[in-house]
């Protein structure tokens, strides 16, 4: 580490201390929500004493373990939350795949072209990345009824993608910039098409970019709630409608504890891709910023 | 590259982009000028022994055939704009002939539900996302300033309020403020006050909306900053240090400026998601309290009676306000990138 960056040691303490305020603050309510899970409304709502969400005393009381897994079983057997993620599996691994490949011809044509029109249609592309996705649902329900096409998945995944493409143009516009123009124009130069010098020389070496960028596909996919819970009907639904259905109605029958289950259930799944892809989250989360 | 391969390359993104978000854009707009059929009612004459009386009826049959038949609905001009639930100019001029000063009006405003949300959002955006870029600001210069062998956990955590599912990490905050959780506990013992409820408050629903805005996306403008003090030229920071500067002068001379075009950028994608904020809403159950332009329009649409035309209505204002939004960014980018290269 260089002189110019090393602190004195009130400032290394000062910004320690921020850092683990913060730290606490980020990934708290995570640890305590999942331990919450295990146990009983009573503990994880205790209005009488706080440390009964730790010990879970009142779990112990009803269950007879410390631990309990009945929100887990309410939640995925008994309202078949499975369904819901067997139908977030099929709509994110479609709309990913679907997005990555109009994404990335389209992405490689803009990186190349030198004309102005090319700067225009990512303009336009970032005017509709601003436009909120409700916005937009409305426009579709009436069309989507009149022709039947409202309530299944596949009208949700072609949808999802759409929405998802000027980001995933964006993104990959930048990745394919870092690409050197040479490589497939040699390609060119040997007597391939433009189209054989992308399949050949460009798909090889796009893969970085393109598992960046397939990962945030994924996650607006999955995080998605404006367009699933509008578009898709009621045994279509995928995890985070579903999710927000629970609170309708165990609200009032008192099992919020199934949605404590869900919302873990929803989170596992995310934790376990920032722990195999944090690299590329951030390089992705950089790459428009400070590479464009 | 040659027109023709550009066309076909481009080709299936621009048509799904085309299909999906340009024409619904054109279908809102023309769904926004008409409004449903009103019921058509009937008029039967009912003659007894003691004389006949006319009685009306709503004709259900007849209405459902009409409502099938035109389910645009019948043409409204600027109706829907002008009525209560928008922009409801009669109530606006009402309000600014009745009341007395300003405050007074403000709060005839707030009563509009259009305006309520407008408030909201607008409040929400310019709080949260000046607050984003500074929290964002300082952890990045904590962590960079941290040993290196703490940086890779660091940003694990941190990535975690960002990434999860926005309905689930305002779920998550919500059941802690909740009067019986954890953290609503501890405002009550804080505040010295057992009756302290989160939900029943509209200042503190506020905030707490807007703490949700913070948390979530400071991890975004963090990692953004975290990746250019990086490239921040080490040279220029021993420099400076050479010339007697401190700390604090190196972070405003040499570090800041550095910055400043990230901070466009995130400034750039922050307006455009907070301006949309929606999830935290249905998820704190906020909508007694604080409604967003977003969920308006979600209200509108869900229900039983699916009301078409006043939510395409918000939907053509709110696209109104993000075009306003980021018209200053849009010719910014136009002169920057947009001049020949």
């Amino acid at each position: 580490m260089s002189k110019a960056t090393r602190l004195s040691p009130s400032a290394q303490f000062f910004a320690y201390s921020f850092l683990a305020i913060w730290l606490i603050m980020a990934a708290f309510p995570f640890i305590w929500t999942l331990w919450g899970s295990f146990k009983v409304e009573g503990d994880f709502f205790s209005k009488a004493d706080w440390a009964n969400s730790i010990f879970g005393t009142l779990t112990t009381i009803e269950t007879g373990g410390s631990f309990t897994g009945a929100g887990y079983y309410g939640a995925w057997v008994q309202e078949e939350f499975w369904r819901a993620a067997l139908n977030t599996f099929i709509v994110c691994f479609c709309v990913v795949t679907i997005s990555l490949t109009c994404g990335t011809l389209g992405g490689y044509a803009l990186s190349r072209s030198t004309y102005r029109y090319a700067f225009w249609f990512l303009l336009f592309a970032l005017m509709f990345r601003a436009m909120p996705p409700i916005t937009l649902v409305s426009g579709y329900l009436l069309p989507f009824f009149e022709w039947n096409l409202w309530g299944h998945l596949s009208t949700t995944i072609i949808v999802l993608v759409a929405i998802n493409q000027p980001f995933t143009l964006w993104m990959l516009h930048a990745f394919f910039k870092n690409i050197p123009k040479d490589l497939d124009e040699s390609a060119m130069v040997d007597g391939c098409t433009r189209f054989q010098a992308f399949r050949h020389v460009i798909i090889p070496v796009m893969w970085p970019g393109v598992i960046t960028t397939g990962l945030f596909s994924f996650l607006l996919a999955y995080n998605d709630f404006a367009v699933t819970s509008m578009l898709l009907s009621k045994e279509n639904q995928t995890m985070v409608p579903k999710l927000a259905s629970f609170l309708g109605t165990t609200q009032t029958k008192g099992n919020v504890m199934f949605a404590v289950a869900a919302v873990v259930s929803v989170t596992a799944p995310l934790f376990v891709m920032i722990i195999f892809f944090q690299k590329q989250i951030v390089s992705g989360l950089t790459a428009g910023a400070v590479k464009g | 590259m040659k027109h023709s391969s550009f066309f076909w390359f481009v080709l299936p993104s621009s048509l799904m982009m085309l299909l999906f978000i340009a024409f619904p854009i054109v279908s809102v707009v023309t769904q926004s000028l008409y409004q449903a059929h009103e019921q058509v009612i009937i008029e039967v004459e009912n003659c007894g022994p003691f004389g006949c009386t006319t009685d009306t009826s709503v004709d259900t049959s007849a209405t459902a055939a009409l409502r099938e038949a035109e389910p645009l609905g019948q043409w409204a001009g600027l109706d829907i704009y002008k009525d209560r639930n928008h922009l409801a100019l009669d109530e606006v001029s009402q309000a600014f002939i009745n009341s007395d000063g300003l405050p007074d009006f403000g709060r005839a405003l707030m009563n509009l539900p259009f305006y309520d949300a407008m408030a909201f959002t607008l409040t929400y955006t310019a709080i949260v996302t000046p607050l984003t870029i500074i929290l964002g600001f300082f952890i990045a210069i904590g962590v960079n300033a941290a040993a290196r062998a703490m940086r890779g956990p660091t940003i694990f955590l941190s990535l975690l309020p960002m990434i999860v599912t926005p309905l689930v990490g305002s779920l998550i905050l919500f059941w802690m403020v909740d009067a019986r959780g954890i953290l609503g506990t501890t405002l009550q013992w804080l505040a010295d006050d057992p009756d302290l409820s989160v939900k029943a408050s509209t200042p503190l629903m506020w905030i707490m909306l807007m703490v949700y805005g913070v948390w979530s996306s400071a991890p975004f403008a963090f990692i953004v900053y975290y990746a250019g003090l990086q490239t921040v030229n080490t040279d220029t920071l021993e420099a400076a240090m050479i010339d007697g500067a401190t700390r604090a002068q190196r972070i405003r001379y040499v570090i800041i400026p550095h910055l400043v075009p990230l901070t466009t950028f995130i400034a750039l994608i922050q307006l455009m998601d907070n301006f949309r904020v929606f999830e935290p809403i249905v998820s704190f159950s906020a909508q007694a309290h604080a409604t967003s332009l977003s969920y308006a329009i979600f209200n509108d649409l869900g229900g039983e009676t699916r009301l078409l035309s006043s939510a395409a209505a918000t939907s053509v204002l709110t696209i109104i306000g993000v075009a306003i939004l980021l018209s200053p960014v849009l010719v910014r980018t136009w002169r920057d990138f947009g001049t020949p290269r």
